[in-house]
């Protein structure tokens, strides 16, 4: 021990670092009033450091070139060891970031934190907002998919409004359009940009432990009983909290990983079609529906920008004295107003300017214009006004003198709920929804269902649709032996090149993957009247209503359409599919296949398992994320409960 | 500060308390390691490259006292047909005249002795040895001599001369036919 001891003071007398982590670390004080709202900070900086490290491991495997993108991060997911893991950690990640960021943000706007002298801690925050900003929307660039690819498009074509626009727009671009140019160099922006967030961070620190942490009450804390050292009180304390937080991530990685996606992106980007309804993330929402809103490209851009940017001016738009809103009787009314107002922008952000509420009869467009007004008034009318016209009450003179009020959490909780809730409403086409073996937290795919619909694909499905993410040994997950593996595998041809140089076919191995049914798009689109049939791996994650929608495509076809509808030569109605055209026959009907047990099936039933097959290409990690997922959130369960007993322990030595 | 107060407050309970900081210490431990593993497992070879498929050989076109190079999992494989003196050769060897004691019959399969299938990698460093086509210098042992530090293999694939520490490394192989040989597959594997 003497000689580690020693060895300390060596180190320490030449680099201090030991002292350094003993002073702003442990013994670093800290008002002793924080509510759990100050939890914030340092669960976005445990957010950064996990979205660094998995983003690292994920590049390992990434293939930042436009042809390869995609199919790179499907590799991803089905055959790098944790990989659908680590990216569903990390996409998830990201809107973990931004829900524990804005958060931070409201707090600080709540209590003032902004106020001399944090004016500078304050704009540090602000700079790092806008650093993860930019970080997100190339992150969500790299999957490549169709939003992707058409986000990315609307995004940098902002720039064109500013003077040379488009010459700006080229440059940014590395050519005429987005391509992989513009996809390599978001690549390496991508990554270079969270590690220009941990510099900020550090200055943002920096600031912060010059004055300390703001409180509650709003006041400086004057005796020294007001202040407690961060470790172990607030150590534990982030501790509980990242237990909690860390349940909420865990359960959107394994149990609901594309509840913040869209099924779109799961579409390989097409330069040559735009996805109907293109959204950005929720997280930028609120500006997008600022854009919007204004009818005039230029001005739209600049309010965009101008709401970001205002956040800079906080600091002396807010004219104030007092920090905390709880000593405000009318900002705290006019803060709540705007998160709400914030919520709303969301709302309307996510939704068509077109969109009409019947209960109001106001139009989206509208609301947008009302909520961006206020947006903006709060901060050049609101802010300055109150702080010349509105009564603070009395403030106290010490933090220790003053009961917390408990209601404030609830509020937290229910914003931190509400913030959600714009993509509870998207506008969802109506199905009807038909029990699956494999919905919910339990459900595990039926292997019967499965090896019924793998030979539905098989014998119907695969003479127009590829497959071409799955391999032939992941059959070994339906109950095939590598035996029957390799008989399947053996039916298709591969084309490959012989020693002399000749192409010649050869019989698949278990360890290729599913051949197409066309040598190439041309030929698809040939022999399917100018259609191009989808490749079926991913089809249930990139249609919205997943499995119902594929289910509902296969059985409600129409032999007679409607009246008013004239259905194009070589097309066919189906009410399910957008537009009610498919050039699609029905591709099933009643015992068009027999089963090993010799049944002739029924359409419903191949549609359905079929679409159980289907559902599993898509996901095959289904079944061990599940399984892995339980373990984990029971950990984290122990974990919190734990760390709740130890922090009630510690803190009971807190007057 | 409050220290005095707390500190009598919890020697009260010493045990529990204890007994909870070491749990809690535990279990937060034990959760960071479990949580480095994925990514760490990450980077092992992912799941098609681990079920990458074997190589099936033809050794029918390879002439007596010659061999050929095929690759499996990314390596070369050295395939020779040995003649009746370099199998000999290899059979006669002292044991004792090895770094890497083994004796020819365990490098070779039963009835098919001409054969003798090696990863064509030095043991020493990685770099692949010269002598499997005829116009490269096979060393003053018959087998093989790394260009890198210089050392020498025999014409059983076994180490004569270092720094190479060891023989030639055997890949798992069955022969399917007398002239077909499957490389990545072992003796009685399906
Ligand atoms: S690598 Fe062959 S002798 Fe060093």
């Amino acid at each position: 021990m003497k000689i580690f001891t020693n060895l300390r003071e060596w180190i320490d007398y030449r680099l201090p670092v030991f002292t350094f982590i003993d002073r702003e670390l442990t013994k670093y004080p800290t008002p002793k009033n924080l509510n759990y709202l100050w939890n914030f900070g340092s669960l976005a900086g445990i957010t950064l450091m996990v979205m660094i490290i998995s983003g690292i491991f994920l590049a390992m495997h990434y293939d930042p070139a436009a042809d390869k993108a995609f199919d790179s991060v499907e590799y991803i997911m089905r055959n790098v060891n944790y990989g659908w893991f680590m990216r569903y950690l990390h996409a998830n990640g990201a809107s973990m970031f931004f829900i524990v960021v804005y958060i931070h943000m409201f707090r600080g706007l709540y209590y003032g934190s902004y106020k001399a002298p944090r004016e500078l801690l304050w704009m540090l925050g602000v700079v790092i907002l806008i650093l993860m900003m930019a970080t997100a929307f190339m992150g969500y660039v790299l999957p490549w998919g169709q939003m992707s690819y058409w986000g990315a498009t609307v995004i940098t074509n902002l720039f064109s409004v500013f003077p040379f626009g488009d010459a700006i727009v080229e440059w940014l671009w590395g050519g005429f359009s987005v391509d992989s140019p513009t996809l390599n160099r978001f690549f390496v922006l991508h990554y270079l940009f969270p590690f220009l967030i941990i510099a900020v961070v550090g200055l943002h620190l920096i600031a912060l432990h010059q004055h300390g942490s703001n409180n509650p009450v709003g006041i400086e804390c004057k005796e020294p009983t007001d202040k407690i050292p961060f470790h172990p009180y607030y150590t534990v304390k982030d501790l509980f909290g990242l237990g909690v937080f860390a349940l909420i991530w865990s359960y959107f990685i394994f149990f609901n990983p594309n509840f913040f996606g869209e099924p779109d992106n799961y579409i390989p980007a097409n330069p040559l079609v735009t996805p109907p309804h293109i959204v950005p993330e929720w997280y930028f929402l609120p500006f997008y529906a600022i854009l919007r809103s204004i009818p005039n490209k230029l001005f739209g851009v600049i309010a965009m920008f101008g709401a970001v940017l205002v956040l800079f001016f906080l600091p002396w738009l807010d004219r104030s004295k007092v920090r905390s809103a709880t000593f405000r009787p009318i900002f705290k009314w006019v803060f709540w107003t705007f998160v709400v107002d914030c919520l709303i922008l969301g709302y309307v952000g996510g939704h068509s300017p077109d969109y009409i509420y019947e209960a109001t009869g106001i139009s989206n467009q509208f609301l947008g214009q009302i909520t961006t007004f206020y947006y903006f008034s709060f901060f050049f009318i609101m802010l300055p006004l109150l702080g010349m016209y509105e009564k603070p009450l009395p403030l106290p003179a010490s933090i220790s003198q003053v009961k917390h009020p408990k209601k404030r959490k609830r509020f937290f909780v229910l914003f931190f709920l509400s913030s959600l809730s714009p993509l509870l409403g998207n506008d969802t086409p109506s199905l009807s929804y038909q029990t699956w073996s494999f919905q919910g937290p339990f459900g595990t795919f039926d292997r019967k269902d499965l090896q019924q619909g793998f030979q539905i694909y098989k014998e119907v499905c695969a003479a127009c649709h590829g497959l071409k993410h799955l391999r032939f040994r992941d059959l070994a997950a339906l109950g095939y032996t590598p035996e029957e593996i390799k008989a399947i595998a053996a039916e298709y041809k591969i084309a490959t090149v012989n020693d002399e140089g000749d192409a010649i076919e050869r019989p698949a191995l278990p360890t290729d993957t599913f051949p197409g049914p066309y040598k190439n798009e041309q030929a698809a689109r040939a022999a399917n009247n100018g259609a191009l049939p989808p490749d079926l791996s991913l089809i249930t994650k990139a249609r919205v209503g997943g499995p119902d929608y594929v289910y509902a495509l296969l059985t409600e076809y129409e032999s007679a359409p409607p009246k008013d509808v004239e259905v194009a030569k070589g097309m066919h109605y189906n009410p399910v599919f957008p537009g009610g055209q498919i050039a699609m026959i029905p591709p099933l009907i009643d015992g068009l296949v027999t089963y090993d047990n010799g049944e002739k099936p029924s359409l419903n039933q191949m549609a359905k398992d079929v679409v159980t097959f289907l559902a599993w290409t898509a996901e095959p990690e289904l079944e061990t994320r599940k399984s892995m997922g339980y373990k984990v959130l029971i950990y984290f369960l122990v974990f919190t409960i734990l760390m709740y007993f130890v922090m009630k322990l510690i803190w009971r030595r807190v007057k | 500060m409050t220290k005095t107060s707390s500190e009598n407050a919890l020697k009260k309970d010493p045990t529990r308390r204890d007994f909870l900081l070491l749990t809690a210490g535990a279990v937060g431990t034990v959760g960071a390691a479990y949580f480095a593993w994925p990514f760490i497992d990450s980077m092992n070879p992912a799941a098609d490259i681990l079920a990458q498929s074997t190589v099936d050989v033809d050794l029918a076109p390879i002439p007596e006292g010659q061999a050929i190079t095929v690759v499996w999992r990314g390596k070369p494989i050295f395939v020779r047909h040995r003649t009746a003196a370099e199998i000999q050769e290899a059979e006669k060897t002292p044991l004792s005249d090895l770094i890497d004691p083994e004796p020819d019959k365990e490098r070779v399969k039963k009835d098919h002795t001409p054969w003798l299938i090696v990863v064509g990698i030095c043991t020493h460093l990685g770099c692949i040895p010269t002598g499997n086509t005829p116009t490269q210098n096979r060393g003053k042992y018959g087998g093989w001599l790394c260009p890198c530090h210089g050392s020498l293999y025999d014409t059983s694939g076994r180490v004569r001369r270092g720094p190479a520490p060891l023989n030639l490394v055997i890949p798992p192989y069955t022969f399917l036919t007398d002239t077909t040989i499957r490389i990545g597959m072992g003796e009685g594997e399906a």
